[in-house]
């Protein structure tokens, strides 16, 4: 499969790699993986190949970055990646309860995807919202002050 | 001093403030035009010295002596990168300051970078973050379009422009020299020390690598001065800092304070904390971030020697690592009789565990070896010998690695089993009543 980014992407990814000091555009991997996943939802090796050659760098340079941050998805996912905090501070405020009955609302374990192809879901380590916990993230959005009935009601929502 | 000076959060409440022209009505900006038109870059960096302001990001490291080790060399150019890498658990102030505050950040970033003789510099969120992201990118662009940042900011002839890069969700990142690599495209490998980033740093030039706290206080010194920002707080812990406050306690949330409050008043009253939810009574503190030690209510209200404790550096480390604990990221995290600390420090395991970069060998095998321990303990299968391996692990990972991550997956370990050794051994001689979820060791009774 070839991959190739929109034009929008592209154009995106220029002006990216443009912001760092000459002969140091490896500095726009991260950022244009990201980038990368926005459009196609995950990073597969053809689209680690793809970076590699936008900015021309070894693919082994762009393989060993993406398999080390945990944010880029090396396997498809649902429609929804919910990314849920299983760190201590939320799981104070009642986070391991609430993720038990977010497995059960959605039938999956963590680490799965419904079969409908809807929802991934993923644990993750701390958000940096403590204080506003138990928390999870969809995307850029935060979901915060989670309870058993709010996550009835994202789910539900997102499910339409 | 007034205990409730505000350096940071004067203006948080303002509708609009997130917006240039807002921020700009309310003060904002005043910093830049004073330090470009009537400073030169040396006392900048003087008044930041002055100050005494440390570190915010957890070391505590002071401010003005990390910018006076900047290495100057002719024809090389200088950086400065900002650490919004906030990831340690119990840690939520630079994302509240970034997301409300966006331009006061920004502000620092301009005086800071002028001070440092840095003409491009970098803002590296954590990549989780991405809203926030576009909130500085979106502050920037007004910025630039007001004259205060590109070429020639304010008719100086000094040019500045600021990248905010996204992080990949690595906590390692967090440590400076990690964050270096992986701003340079690379995996957060911490680096050998030395040369240290003020020598050789961002691709291989003289950086500085500050906290957003850190940063965000400049503009008020600058404003203010030095020796007035010096009068506030106590002894060597200058100024005000941002507690992010999380757990059992009735108002979480992030409060800047002076400091040197009394950490009774900054847990009992209802200015800030408003104490232990209703029914409960405090067991346990981690005052600083996951990293730090943990203490038994006792030690946290009061040292070993029956002095109140006060939200300072000193006071907080009194006593040292046996009886004391450290001010660190101001991650506050408040634990009340429910809280089984076996499953909190098994929590806190998997999480240096998963985060380990696996450069090093004591830490990637010994944070492995402590969660395993550590869930064995708390789901049933434990022996006594158990406690004295993890003491054992956690001791020769400390000091042992090429950067603090290991010593900050060690310290929460190591200070759970020496104030509370008797919950372990209940888990080892009680596992079926301590694997029911929510079972917590109360002494004398099971509280289930």
């Amino acid at each position: 499969m070839s991959v190739t980014f929109t034009e929008d992407k592209l154009k995106k990814a220029q002006e990216i790699i443009l912001r760092y000091p000459e002969g140091r555009q490896k500095s726009a991997l991260l950022p244009i993986l990201h980038l990368a996943q926005e459009q196609f939802g995950w990073v597969s090796s053809d689209t680690m190949d793809y970076v590699a050659g936008l900015l021309s760098i070894t693919p082994i340079e762009v393989y060993e970055v993406a398999t080390f941050y945990t944010m880029f998805h090396l396997e498809p996912v649902g429609k929804h990646v919910i990314e849920y905090c299983r760190t201590g501070p939320c799981c104070a405020m009642g986070g391991e309860e609430v993720f038990s009955h977010l497995k059960t609302k959605l039938g999956i374990k963590a680490n799965e995807t419904t079969s409908d192809g809807l929802f991934t879901l993923k644990e993750v380590e701390c958000l940096a919202a403590c204080g506003w916990g138990p928390c999870f993230q969809i995307r850029e959005k935060y979901f915060m002050h989670l309870t058993n009935q709010k996550v009835d009601d994202i789910i539900e929502e997102l499910s339409k | 001093m007034a205990n409730d000076i505000k350096i940071l959060t004067e203006h948080i409440n303002i509708p609009g403030i997130e917006t240039f022209e807002v921020y700009r009505k309310a003060g904002g900006y005043n910093a830049v035009e004073k330090a470009i038109k009537k400073m030169s870059p040396e006392e900048i960096v003087e008044e930041v010295k002055k100050s005494g302001i440390r570190g915010r990001g957890g070391a505590g490291f002071p401010m003005g002596m990390k910018w006076s080790f900047l290495a100057k060399p002719e024809g090389v150019p200088r950086y400065l990168v900002c650490n919004a890498d906030e990831s340690e658990p119990g840690t939520f102030k630079d994302h509240y300051l970034m997301k409300n505050l966006p331009h006061l950040l920004i502000e620092g970033m301009i005086v800071s970078s002028f001070a440092l003789g840095a003409n491009k510099s970098f803002i590296y969120v954590r990549g989780e973050l991405m809203y926030v992201v576009r909130i500085l990118e979106k502050a920037i662009e007004e910025a630039k379009a007001a004259g205060f940042l590109g070429k020639n900011i304010l008719g100086s002839g000094y040019d500045l422009e600021l990248v905010v890069q996204p992080g990949g969700g690595a906590y390692i990142c967090g440590e400076e020299t990690a964050l270096l690599e992986s701003l340079e495209g690379k995996r957060g490998n911490p680096r050998n020390k030395p040369p240290f980033p003020a020598v050789k740093g961002l691709y291989q030039s003289p950086t500085v690598v500050n906290n957003v706290e850190s940063i965000a206080n400049t503009p008020w010194v600058i404003n203010h001065g030095g020796e007035e920002y010096a009068k506030i707080g106590i002894g060597r812990s200058t100024g005000t800092k941002l507690i992010s406050a999380s757990g059992h306690i009735k108002n979480p949330g992030v409060y800047e304070i002076t400091l040197g409050l009394p950490v009774d008043e900054f847990m009992n009253s209802d200015q800030y904390l408003g104490g232990i939810r209703d029914g409960h009574y405090l067991k346990a503190v981690v005052a600083g971030g996951s990293s730090v030690p943990i203490l038994p209510a006792n030690l946290f209200y009061k040292t070993a020697n029956g002095e109140d404790r006060l939200m300072s550096y000193e006071s907080l480390s009194d006593g040292g690592f046996p009886t004391g604990t450290m001010l660190g990221s101001g991650g506050f995290i408040a634990m009340d009789e429910t809280t089984c600390i076996v499953r909190n420090t098994w929590n806190f395991s998997r999480f240096y565990h998963h985060e380990s970069c696996g450069q090093c060998s004591p830490c990637r095998e010994g944070t492995g070896w402590m969660e395993k321990v550590l869930h064995r303990i708390e789901h049933g299968h434990g022996t006594m010998s158990d406690i004295d391996l993890l003491v054992d692990v956690a001791k020769k990972i400390e000091g042992n690695t090429i950067c603090p991550l290991g010593d900050a997956a060690a310290w929460p370990v190591a200070s759970a089993i020496r104030h509370f050794r008797d919950e372990f051994e209940w888990h080892i001689k009680h596992p079926n009543e301590a694997t029911k979820l929510g079972a917590v060791y109360m002494g004398a009774e099971i509280l289930a």
